[in-house]
């Protein structure tokens, strides 16, 4: 018997997004579900894992092994997971809030520990659950949030620079105007070995309208992706955070448990006799 | 020269010195060689928070049944140096039947300890030391004490070499070598110490962070996440090797947030899972353990108490974290807290606790403290126990799945990743059946009872305590305590005062029947542990498990609660 070949709805669950209409994060969804057809990766062993926001609902809407867990700590729970199950597909998806903010510290050391897994990021410069406040990405002249009202002040989160800062091997940034660019560096992000992060620029409509102007300020890498990290950080650095593709991809030494048994429980236990 | 009062059998030890000077080596050899010559022992450390030099003590009392605590006083203490005693008078208590062994060379016996009374038994340590290539003072104050105590010769030496097994031979040979020349000093034998029957055959010689990790080895659990912290290092420490030997591995985490939601995931992904901290930690840690409540994920925290709040007193012990414990998560979020009675029931308690959060899927909360932690006991090997509490596991789920369906007991099947046909998102927010979120109320109200439900329901069987004996005096208490209120209640009864003890190894859900079964008739009720705001005291008056004139005898940390001040306490009021 011949198994059909997946196609990109068998990856869609039946649950509706609780999403605004015109939310970015559609066009993440369908191209994830597109990337993981392409791939051909049975749903059942494949895990999305996420925090707390909007974007942090994703795992709901596709038809794979889901957690949907605490603000900030997708990344660690991801990581437990893969280490415990290495013969699983894991995907840590969120938001910039809940990627840099509250889990910014998990953000730095998964990168550095470089497990096999890929981190996508829906990143609309705002925090949409919460009604509109600024976020890690947020411009400091961003006047529009209560919270903030004289802006942020603060300067912005470099999320793609800050990844190669802290070592991680694949680095890329997307935009969800953009599907089958999208689509193309979310498989490319799965097929990696090792930790591979995935910007998506995915504007949210209802708190950030001014993002419509996103269409026109996206521009595509001109170059061939790097896998010189000096170049790389040379790019990211004079980057506007708009240029879209693989910004950096090398293969990195994965961390992976090294568990080979090798002795009984008793076996051990013969330590503590006298 | 008499043994220590609290029990004609038992001799109380203190080898004190500063950080370095191998006062801790001495104690654990002395431990060892006890053990070999068929005695029970206890060890305990005591040391500041500093981490080279500074303050360090052993403290090892040895016998001829098994010991759940230190004694009231000492019958002799080593001063391998002076520099720091003072801050350890008033943890080894000595009297005029005490002996203080010292060289004059490291100075005169401080006031501090001087005025205790104790006779002072001055001897040529260091010129003893200095005579031998790589000779160390603490081995030959080891010998002499070996010698006073009626150890015999060869049970020191096989201490020394099970000890320093990994130091080379050259240190193992001066160390036998001081060690005999100590011997050689000894001034007179102190009372031997009688063997009980039966050798030494089957006996363990074990540490209680050593032992929550054998409970965590023998329930199953093959992943561990950690930040470490004191006093629970250790066990992390310990099982980091031993479980890639069982297949398993440990991820040293980047903090506490991460170690237990890294633990979450991996029992999502049908792991067994647990992770280690203190205090500190596990306040960081409850948001996530809440995450395993609502998502009924197994997950369990060994928290290794120390002096709270805040950094408090990281290396001495106390029992202040029951109320986070139990009352510490948002919401309601009804989980396990257990704590184990000695450092052999370390053993059962952990593996009990994973055994049990594996099948009921929720958190378990063991509470072990620093003295039991970071004390070594010479006990009977715990006895190896079938496993048969396992997570039900949904291998071929029906196409009508559903994670979180409302079953009879409360425990609803569960499907791990890569499974067929058991998709589904596991989720902290309030859900329905099949896990879809949902702020609807009846959704909420089944969950929250069925959440409850698998708890209350559970037949936990008589280890939810530990009870001895019977009489109108009954003491109630918890965890490490335990072990000097068995002390405290077997001179009660020696002096003619029956005493029933209720020990409490399940905190919650408190089995309220079966402890007002064990209350029952009971004519004065004390309620002792080792906190500042009798939080058990309090929490079995909240569950109305208390009849009325209960009284607590709570005293904060760090100083061990003796079972001298207990028997004095629960007399006062006879």
């Amino acid at each position: 018997m011949t198994v059909a070949a997946l196609r990109a709805k068998d990856y869609k669950s039946d649950i509706k997004p609780v999403w605004c209409p015109g939310c970015g994060d559609f066009a993440v969804l369908s191209a994830l579900t597109k990337a993981l057809a392409h791939l051909g990766l049975p749903k059942e062993r494949a895990a999305l894992i996420s925090g707390i926001g909007c974007s942090s609902r994703l795992p709901a809407y596709i038809n794979a092994y889901g957690f949907h867990g605490v603000h900030g700590r997708a990344l660690a729970a991801a990581s437990g997971l893969k280490a415990a199950r290495p013969d699983l597909a894991v995907l840590a998806v969120g938001g910039d809030g809940d990627g840099f903010s509250i889990g910014g510290n998990h953000f730095l050391h998964a990168c550095r520990r470089n497990m096999d897994m890929t981190y996508i990021v829906m990143d609309n410069e705002v925090y949409g659950m919460t009604k509109g406040q600024a976020s890690p990405t947020t411009g400091p002249d961003w006047m529009d949030s209560k919270m903030t009202p004289h802006g942020p002040g603060v300067r912005r989160f470099q999320p793609a620079a800050i990844a190669l800062a802290a070592g991680a091997g694949f680095i890329a940034r997307g935009f969800s105007g953009d599907p089958s660019g999208l689509t193309r560096i979310l498989a490319a992000a799965i097929e990696y070995p090792g930790f591979a992060f995935v910007q998506v620029l995915s504007p949210c409509p209802t708190f950030r309208p001014d993002h419509r102007d996103w269409k026109e300020q996206v521009h595509g890498l001109e170059a061939e992706p790097t896998g010189n990290a000096v170049e790389a950080a040379r790019i990211l650095q004079a980057d506007d955070g708009m240029t879209t593709g693989i910004l950096y991809a090398e293969e990195l030494p994965v961390w992976q448990p090294r568990n080979q048994a090798s002795a009984s429980i008793a076996e051990i236990e013969e330590e503590f006799r006298l | 020269m008499n043994s220590d009062s609290s029990s004609a059998r038992a001799l109380s030890v203190a080898i004190t010195g500063s950080g370095g000077s191998g006062a801790v080596t001495a104690g654990l050899i002395l431990l060892e060689a006890a053990a070999r010559a068929g005695c029970y022992g206890l060890l305990t450390r005591s040391s500041g928070p500093q981490i080279r030099g500074g303050e360090s003590a052993a403290m090892v009392r040895f016998g001829g049944q098994p010991l759940g605590c230190m004694g009231d006083r000492f019958d002799l203490l080593v001063g391998l140096d002076w520099l720091n005693v003072n801050r350890f008078a008033d943890e080894i208590p000595l009297d005029g039947e005490g002996v203080i062994l010292f060289d004059p060379g490291v100075g005169a016996v401080p006031p501090a300890l001087a005025g205790s009374g104790a006779r002072q038994v001055p001897l040529p340590l260091k010129e003893q030391a200095a005579a031998i290539d790589g000779g160390r003072l603490n081995m030959v104050a080891l010998g002499a004490v070996g010698a006073i105590c009626g150890l015999p010769r060869e049970a020191l030496a096989a201490g020394v070499e099970r000890v320093l097994a990994d130091k080379g031979g050259s240190v193992l040979e001066a160390s036998l070598a001081c060690v005999a020349a100590g011997y050689a000093l000894a001034p007179e034998p102190f009372v031997a110490l009688p063997a009980p029957g039966g050798g030494t055959e089957g006996r363990w010689n074990i540490g209680g962070n050593e032992a929550c990790g054998v409970g965590a080895l023998r329930g199953g659990v093959r992943f561990v996440a950690a930040y470490p912290i004191t006093p629970a290092s250790e066990m992390l420490e310990w099982l980091a090797p031993r479980l890639e030997q069982v297949g398993g591995s440990l991820l040293q985490a980047e903090d506490e947030l991460a170690s237990v939601n890294m633990i979450i995931g991996a029992s999502f992904g049908g792991v067994p899972s647990l992770t280690a901290t203190s205090g500190p930690g596990l306040s960081l840690m409850l948001e996530g353990l809440g995450l395993a409540v609502a998502s009924e994920i197994p997950a369990v925290v060994v928290n290794v108490m120390r002096g709270g709040p805040s950094t408090g007193i990281p290396t001495k012990s106390e029992q202040s974290d029951l109320n986070i414990a139990l009352h510490g998560m948002h919401g309601d979020a009804p989980h396990l807290v257990l704590a184990p009675l000695s450092i052999r029931d370390c053993v059962f308690t952990t593996q009990w606790a994973v055994e049990l959060a594996e099948h009921l899927q929720t958190v378990a909360l063991v509470l072990s403290d620093q003295s039991l932690g970071q004390s070594r006991v010479i006990t009977e090997a715990p006895v190896r126990t079938p496993a048969p509490l396992a997570r039900r596991v949904e291998e071929e789920p029906e196409e009508d799945y559903r994670r979180y369906a409302l079953t009879a007991d409360g425990v609803s099947p569960m499907t791990l990743p890569g499974v067929p046909g058991g998709i589904y998102t596991a989720d902290g927010l309030e859900h329905n059946e099949r896990g879809t979120p949902s702020s609807q109320a009846a959704d909420h109200q089944a969950q929250l009872d069925k959440r409850l439900r698998k708890l209350e329901g559970f037949d936990y069987g008589p280890a939810w305590a530990e009870l001895h004996g019977a009489g109108p005096l009954a003491i109630v208490t918890w965890g490490s305590t335990a072990g000097a209120v068995l002390e405290a209640a077997g001179r009660l009864e020696a002096g003619g005062t029956p005493v029933r003890i209720i020990a409490l190894r399940l905190l919650a859900p408190l089995r309220r029947a079966a402890l007002a079964e064990a209350l029952a008739g009971a004519e004065r009720v004390w309620v002792v542990e080792q906190n500042h705001g009798a939080q058990l005291f309090r929490y079995l008056h909240a569950e109305q498990a208390l009849p009325a004139g209960a009284r607590s005898l709570a005293r904060p940390g760090p100083l061990p609660l003796r079972p001298g001040e207990i028997v004095a306490a629960v007399t006062a009021t006879a």
